[in-house]
């Protein structure tokens, strides 16, 4: 049994426009202590995904499927039950902490009541717990900066006062919704650091979005590849950078520009990204895909096996796409 | 490797159909309306409410000002509403049709509501793009003139000018124009500060296209969804004022009559069991209200962009 | 590549007033230093890179050059006559050659116009006489250059995706063939498959057109892809400005160090085992900036010397200029 395990996960929006599906049958499993990075462009469905494993639907979206946490099934839990689950194991960071914090409350009531409420310590108790917990995200003299309100930091020390803030309740599971894409490389780079430490102090799991290839890269031991709502490619990070074996991973990873290379040209994935408003037919990758044959745009490829931990979703054999 | 393939580019570039119209936002938005049923019934009971206070003089027997002598005084007993004697909405205390006085009472009503809307629509828009757009200064300057204006309690000058210049439909027009335009100014003014830092006006000017034509081509045409949202509820809000004015006996002069003047004869009159006499103008007034509310409100769900 | 100035910028400042709360109307405002003493020469068909972090003053530098926002002093001379001193009427000649192209793809098309009016308006604006089919004629070629049908003139800017509309803000910027575009951040809101596209895109047509660039972002992996050279920004002033190998490959200044180390590199093996350079601390504000050099108060390298005295702009070895007391 894993630590976390998703299987079939289908997200559906209602719109005025009909029913769109922005995830679709989304499997994978994540071992406790390890880091997954989803990677996807924008519409790939890397957040709802995860936003749907934890509740946070919009009210016109549906999961089904199943997510099991610590072998209990948590999709579609009534919010009580979600609520307690989320307070306590699960926590979650977004790509701009200002929507999780509230402007007009100081960040040491807001992080005491966490406490309070959910392990009921008492308030002083829970103001000096919150104070070694800011010091270990390495708020300089957190001490009088706890009194401070959420907009009176910098961007960087706002995802920080966040993570502290998600650590509060020991969490096994971080989600971390692309943490570092609101920030300045310097910045980022602190950020991440401070994760990969965090991580190894906490030894929790962490579920990684971005879009960004060089963060998973040095931040993740497993990645999983999601375009159009489905999965294309899973595996261990290192291996996959050097053995992608999908054409949008491979794609993908020749299209970043890198700073150690120094050819005059990008190579770049053609076409436009899908419009999430068809339903899509066969593999929505397709349409851009350089070696698509008549079965790719009718038929969905199936998520096969490639070797130890290594998954693909793709017509294409192996061999054709090297 | 993949390579860039130009031909390829363009194949995927139109994965949109290849008709030649777009889709612009503002058919987008006459689709969302007609979604909305209760914004659509609506603009089709005004539509048909505006249509009877036009072709429905060529119905009448009498006419709005002839005194139905029979009727005169026995109202109660004789001036009922009934097809034989002509009059269908019954007469009033002075024996007059009350069919036609409400024909003529919603002209004058609807009237000024449009007109007083569109003075305000114009003057608000106008004044408040080139305050936001320009501002600094001119901005300051032309907000605190809105402040002043604003802070003379409306009800109080609109009866003072009555009182003083004597009632008539003139002047009730220049006392509502002069203040609601205030409040469509202020609220065009917030909305083109909020334009104004959008990159596409930011780009116009870098490529030196003239100050008038921003606010024409690139502000005001952005504007016009709040400001029809903000027309439809002022339509009503100006009637209601009209209305308010006619029931104090300010407004219109007889024997021209509107819908706040007969709800107040039709009140004044309910002990005598003519309640006729009230019910006809207060559900046209009412009915009409609502309808002006439902439209706006459509049209605000439907103009809004937060869907995209 | 003809080797000829068409761009002098000299030492340009530009200042913003900040009022605090709590300020009366006749408090004096206090000066922010968005650019300060900034200048650089840029010759015809060169590609200069601006990269710095948010509130680096990069965009306010732009927008000073076009005029957008107005300088406090310096000299943004175009082709021998400074802009600066330029009335609103000279100035419209200028607006011709030189367009730019925005960040936000989206936001920078008028939603209530069609994309063929949206192309077409610096050619109106400019040249109102043109006949209609000559317009719609110049709408079509220039479409077709950066990569869109031109059956789409009719449609709206909602409809397309952002690459999309980065495109059709491409072509407006180009319909006058310019001979300098500002790019401020082309590139940062797309996704990378889409990023590549237009950097291509926009080098496919600097070479076709002649074009010279000025290309502003904060991902340094695209600034050096496409610039010849870079200009570092650090609040305000500039850092270090080199070719854009040298930057890459030898960067003088701690501050430039620190920024090409936090850069993540795509490849697992190199990233796991980089050795980083954080910087400490949090950008000081420009309002009160620190005294001596900008940098000191979060450099590795600092001493006294650094809080008395300003380094000097100056050139260290052939073209690369550092600001910098103990640069490397």
């Amino acid at each position: 049994m894993s630590f976390l395990e998703v299987n079939n996960l289908k997200v559906e929006f209602d719109t005025a426009d009909g029913v769109v599906s922005a995830v679709n049958n989304v499997s994978f499993s994540l071992d406790e202590g390890k880091i997954l990075a989803i990677v996807g462009e924008s519409g790939s469905g890397k957040s709802q995904t995860v936003f749907a494993m934890n509740g946070l639907l919009d009210h016109n979206g549906r999961a089904s499927g199943s997510v099991k946490f610590e072998g209990k099934e948590i999709l579609n839990l009534p919010s009580r039950e979600l609520n307690l689950i989320r307070a306590q194991k699960i926590a979650m960071i977004f790509q701009d902490p200002m929507t999780s914090l509230n402007p007009y409350v100081r960040v040491s009531e807001q992080m005491a009541e966490v406490l309070v409420h959910h392990q009921g310590v008492s308030k002083s108790d829970a103001i000096q717990q919150s104070i070694n917990m800011l010091d270990a995200v390495k708020i300089p003299d957190a001490k009088n900066r706890i009194r401070m309100y959420p907009h009176e930091f910098s961007g960087g020390m706002r995802q920080r006062v966040m993570i502290a803030m998600s650590l509060l309740c020991h969490p096994k599971l971080l989600i971390a919704d692309e943490p570092t894409t609101a920030l300045d490389v310097t910045v980022q780079a602190q950020i991440m650091q401070l994760l990969a430490d965090i991580q190894k102090e906490f030894g929790m799991s962490i579920i990684l979005i971005t879009h960004d290839l060089g963060v998973v890269a040095g931040n993740s031991d497993e990645m999983l590849v999601m375009y159009g709502g489905e999965v294309m490619e899973i595996g261990k990070t290192e291996h996959l950078y050097s053995n992608a074996t999908h054409p949008y991973t491979q794609g993908l990873m020749s299209a970043v520009p890198r700073l150690d290379d120094s050819a005059d040209r990008l190579v770049t994935i053609p076409g436009n990204p899908p419009n999430m408003m068809l339903t899509p037919v066969g593999c929505p990758f397709s349409p851009r895909c350089k070696f698509a044959n008549t079965t790719c745009s009718s038929q969905t490829p199936i998520l096969t096996k490639v070797n130890n931990d290594h998954y693909r979703a793709c017509h294409v054999a192996i061999e054709d796409t090297l | 490797m993949i390579a860039i393939n130009k031909n390829k580019i363009k194949e995927m570039a139109d994965n949109l159909s290849d008709s030649g119209t777009g889709r612009s936002l503002w058919k987008d938005a006459r689709i969302r309306f007609m979604q909305n049923k209760a914004a659509t019934v609506s603009l089709f009971i005004l539509a048909a409410i505006v249509l009877f206070s036009f072709i429905g003089p060529y119905f009448a027997v009498w006419s709005y000002e002839k005194i139905d002598w029979n009727a005169m005084g026995s109202a109660a007993r004789v001036g009922m509403p009934s097809i034989e004697s002509g009059h269908f909405f019954g007469t009033d205390d002075l024996g007059r049709d009350l069919y036609s006085r409400v024909i003529q009472g919603t002209q004058i009503s609807l009237m000024v509501g449009f007109l007083g809307a569109t003075v305000a629509v114009f003057v608000g828009t106008l004044y408040g793009a080139t305050s936001g757009y320009l501002g600094g200064k001119t901005d300051q300057i032309m907000m605190r003139i809105v402040d002043i204006l604003m802070s003379i309690p409306y009800m109080f000058v609109l009866i003072l000018l009555l009182v003083v210049f004597g009632r008539s439909i003139g002047m009730l027009f220049i006392g509502i124009g002069l203040l609601s335009w205030l409040d469509m100014s202020r609220i065009v003014r917030g909305q083109t500060l909020n334009l104004k830092n959008k990159e596409f006006i930011e780009a116009a000017r870098v490529t030196g296209v003239s100050d008038f034509k921003i606010i024409t081509r690139h502000i005001v045409p952005n504007l016009l969804g709040i400001v029809a949202v903000y027309a439809t509820l002022l339509v009503p809000g100006i009637i209601l004022a009209e209305s308010f004015i006619s029931f104090l006996g300010l407004g219109v002069q007889e024997p021209s009559t509107s819908w706040g003047a007969l709800i107040k004869e039709g009140a004044g009159t309910i002990r005598y069991d003519t309640e006729w006499q009230l019910l006809f103008p207060l559900a046209f007034f009412v009915v009409s209200l609502f309808c002006f509310y439902f439209i706006g409100d459509g049209l605000r769900d439907a103009l809004d962009p937060k869907d995209r | 590549m003809s080797e000829h100035k068409i761009l002098q910028v000299q030492n340009l400042k530009v200042n913003f007033d900040v009022s605090s709360e709590g300020d009366m109307p006749w408090t004096k405002a206090k000066k922010l230093q968005a650019v300060n003493n900034v200048s650089f020469d840029l010759n015809s068909g060169e590609t200069l890179g601006i990269v710095g972090e948010s509130g680096c003053g990069k965009s306010t530098l732009a927008r000073a050059i076009v005029k957008m926002v107005p300088a406090d002093s310096g000299k943004v001379i175009w082709f021998g006559n400074d802009l600066l001193t330029l009335n609103k009427s000279e100035m419209r000649q200028h607006r011709k050659q030189i367009q730019m192209i925005f960040q936000d793809p989206l936001a920078s098309l008028n939603p209530r116009m069609n994309i063929g009016e949206i192309i077409a308006e610096p050619l109106r604006t400019h040249y109102p006489k043109t006949p209609e089919s000559d317009v719609k004629e110049r709408v079509k070629d220039v479409m077709n250059k950066v990569g869109l049908l031109d059956n789409l003139v009719n449609r709206y800017p909602h409809e397309f995706s952002g690459g999309q509309c980065q495109r059709i803000g491409i072509a407006r910027a180009l319909i006058l063939k310019p001979k300098l575009i500002i790019c401020d951040e082309p590139v940062s809101a797309l996704d990378v498959s889409i990023q590549a596209q237009v950097v291509n895109l926009l080098m496919d047509l600097q070479e076709e057109m002649d074009l010279t660039l000025i290309f502003i972002a904060h991902d340094l992996s695209i600034v050096k892809h496409i610039s010849t050279k870079i200009m570092v920004l650090y609040l305000g002033n500039m850092v270090e400005l080199a070719n854009s190998n040298d930057i890459y490959t030898k960067p003088r200044h701690p501050y430039t160090q620190a920024l090409i180390s936090a850069v993540p590199i795509p490849d697992p093996s190199i990233e796991k085992s980089k050795k980083l350079i954080l910087i400490e601390g949090d950008l000081p504000s420009p309002v009160d900036p620190p005294s001596g050099c900008v940098f000191r108060t979060r450099c590795q390298k600092a001493q006294d010397i650094c809080a008395i005295e300003k380094p000097e702009f100056k050139e260290v070895s052939n073209n690369h200029e550092v600001a910098c007391h103990f640069h490397d």
